[in-house]
């Protein structure tokens, strides 16, 4: 059964069309992340999903209810504001059971509620402290545990990460992936920031302009884009599009630096009615040096020669700008078999990870 | 400010051997005149404001014969609380010797209620307009503040109409119902703005979390208002006390607040003019919005400058 389904969703502000027909839906215990560009709509739906936004048309079912018109009391969800939005003048035990306490929850249960929850959280030591006098990773810490106490059906995240500093972002990324696998709740998580939807998610929706583009399994989506606004938005550095002529059901041929047609090998043949021009996707990482060895290991691979316009070793690799016709394209190397500049290197293609788009219609073909 | 010539006040090429360093003197100079400037100009508006406030002190200390003698203004030889007690218990008005004391305790019975009534509409108002809001909330916010700019006189014809009708004329009440009406522009005017800054996240986790529109205001808005509500009451408070056109024009004789009343002390008419006594009772009148001044002053100035959430 699924914990939230929904069903052709509709949200326009007067003749302003915020979400056009969003489907989409979280099996019981799965963790969906919601990710886009700012203004794509996803916070939009998240409230919808809450109930602190109104539904224009469509169907939003959490459980087996339809909830397009319950209060958000009553949908049974809880979350987590990018703000944290701590009520300031409660202590963290009071802002933990504000919610309890609203609904009438015995005292004896809210204080064995707050204790199982402090306990999971590590903020027993914080429970008597105003939100004032925490850190940002202790408030994000509360705010967690203000929506973890209340066991409800669903939890949802507007992008709790994001006014915390990158180390911190980091930790907590992993503790709330930790703290999903141990409470097991439905979530729905949303970001702008792709790295934390692959990391967490077991599905990640893709929004832009309104509009769901994917909805897929992380590894779906990276390695097979339905169009280049996920393919160009999911992965950094962003997968390289270059524009290709089909010169035959398995071949396709780019522009080289010399202004010469290099020749590549499709991992596989081009169904029939494909256009003749399309664009060829390739992630930074699946460009290497070519070698004969290389060729053995992956004998989809396919060489053309670039030469190096700059190197940025970033430690863990290091990414080099190559020049292909007038474009510039990004290959990520080992650090030990990095090019250096002004060196012309064979590339090695590795086409079996390759996408083709249509230029027009931009879709995967 | 005094501006820094770094080559003149130190140059390593040619050390200063005793320290004297013409340029930095100047600007001390210039600093201490357009210090001393500032706070000459400052001492004279001073006495301008504190001087007739001193003479009225004075003349209620002095004695009567006094006064007549070396006239209004001068430093008193005697010192007597006598006008004081007159003043405040056993004067005589047009015909009744009871001071200023019922008229004192009209402004009380007066002010109280509709300082608290209005505050606590205010706050109300101030929480739906920018926490609820609904299709035509921000027109009535707007048609609200035009009561901020609307000078009482253009009302008067209206209230006395409506209190006829009611039959509140020339009573404490009439004049609650007045100020609280009249209040409301105002009230909601600084609750609004203070309750805008209160992010609007935490009014949806608390929705979230079962609370409703009443539970939200009891349990976050209000435990966040402190300031702003300080800077309403001693607004309303202060300016309530010291109103008197409706005060005037709608009380008489016993039923006035004391701003009221201390028009009918100076126009006793036919008898000698008992400037000792009146000064007393101008000082009794002013007295409790001068205290809250005092004590309330600073945080009426937070209030005003400071945000809900730090």
């Amino acid at each position: 059964m699924s914990a939230l389904m929904i069903r052709n969703l509709h949200k326009s502000y007067g003749s302003l069309e915020i979400l056009s027909g969003i489907n989409l839906e979280a099996k019981t215990g799965e963790f969906v992340a919601l990710v886009g560009p700012s203004g794509c709509g996803k916070s939009t739906l998240l409230a919808m999903i809450a109930g602190l936004e109104t539904v224009t048309s469509g169907e939003i079912w959490i459980g087996d209810r339809l909830v397009n018109s319950v209060q958000p009391k009553d949908r049974d969800i809880a979350m987590v504001f990018q703000s944290y939005a701590l009520y300031p003048t409660m202590t963290v035990r009071q802002n933990i059971t504000f919610g309890m306490e609203s609904r009438g929850v015995p005292k004896a249960v809210q204080a064995e509620a707050v204790q199982r929850v402090a306990a999971l959280l590590q903020i027993e030591q914080l429970l008597k402290r105003k939100p004032g006098q925490l850190s940002g990773g202790q408030r994000q810490r509360v705010a967690m545990g203000r929506a973890l106490v209340r066991d409800p059906k669903l939890f949802l995240f507007d992008e709790p990460l994001s006014n915390l500093d990158a180390k911190l972002r980091v930790d907590m990324r992993t503790e709330i992936k930790k703290l999903h696998h141990r409470v097991g709740k439905t979530t729905v998580y949303v970001t702008h920031d792709q790295v934390e939807a692959m990391t967490l998610a077991s599905r990640i929706a893709v929004m832009n302009q309104g509009s769901v583009q994917q909805f897929d399994t992380p590894k779906r989506i990276y390695d097979r884009p339905t169009n280049m606004f996920v393919a160009g938005f999911m992965g950094s550095p962003a997968m390289n599009f270059i524009p290709a002529r089909l010169t035959g059901s398995t071949s396709i041929s780019v522009r080289a630096a010399d202004g010469s047609d290099a020749s590549l090998a499709l991992a596989a043949p081009m169904p029939a009615g494909a256009p003749k021009d399309v664009v060829l996707g390739i992630r930074p990482e699946h460009i290497y040096r070519f070698t004969t060895d290389l060729k053995s290991r992956k004998p989809a691979v396919a060489s053309m020669q670039a030469p190096v316009e700059l190197v940025e070793p970033t430690g863990a690799e290091t990414l080099a700008v190559l020049r292909l016709g007038d474009l510039e394209i990004t290959g990520r190397f080992e650090p030990d078999d990095a090019p250096v500049m002004g060196e012309t290197i064979t590339l090695g293609i590795d086409m079996s990870r390759a996408c083709l788009f249509d230029p027009t219609t931009k879709a995967l073909l | 400010m005094a501006e820094i010539a770094p080559n003149a006040s130190f140059d390593p090429a040619r050390p200063n051997p005793t320290g004297f360093d013409p340029e930095a003197a100047a600007a001390t100079r210039r600093h201490f005149w357009s210090r001393f400037l500032v706070y000459a100009v400052l001492a004279l508006f001073a006495m301008v404001y504190l001087v007739p406030l001193l003479v009225v002190i004075f003349n209620s200390l002095r004695e009567q014969s006094e006064i007549a003698r070396n006239g209004l203004i001068s430093v008193p030889r005697s010192f007597r609380f006598d006008a004081w007690a007159q003043a405040w218990g056993s004067y005589c008005v047009s015909g009744t010797c009871e001071g200023m004391k019922r008229n004192f305790f009209n402004s009380l019975a007066m002010t109280i209620p509709a300082t608290i009534i209005s505050t606590i509409l205010g706050a109300m108002n101030g929480y739906i307009l920018s926490k609820w809001r609904f299709r035509g909330s921000e027109l009535i916010f707007n048609l609200m503040l035009l009561g901020v700019f609307m000078p009482g006189q253009i009302s008067l014809m209206p209230w006395a109409f409506l209190l006829g009708k009611l039959g509140l004329t020339n009573s404490t009440y009439g004049l609650v119902l007045i100020h609280v009406v009249q209040g409301i522009s105002f009230t909601t005017l600084f609750c609004r703005n203070f309750y805008v800054s209160i992010p609007d996240d935490l009014i949806k986790a608390a929705r979230i979390d079962g609370a409703g529109f009443w539970r939200i205001f009891r349990k976050i808005i209000l435990p966040l208002s402190p300031p702003i509500l300080i800077v309403t009451v001693i607004w309303q408070f202060t300016g309530i006390w010291n109103e008197y056109l409706f005060g005037v024009v709608f009380t008489s004789g016993q039923q006035q607040p004391i701003t009221a009343a201390l028009v009918a002390l100076t126009a006793g008419g036919t008898t000698a003019r008992a400037y000792d006594v009146m000064s007393a009772a101008v000082l009794i009148g002013a007295l409790p919005p001068l205290l809250i001044y005092l004590f309330g002053g600073k945080y009426f100035v937070r209030g005003l400058t400071q945000g809900a959430i730090k």
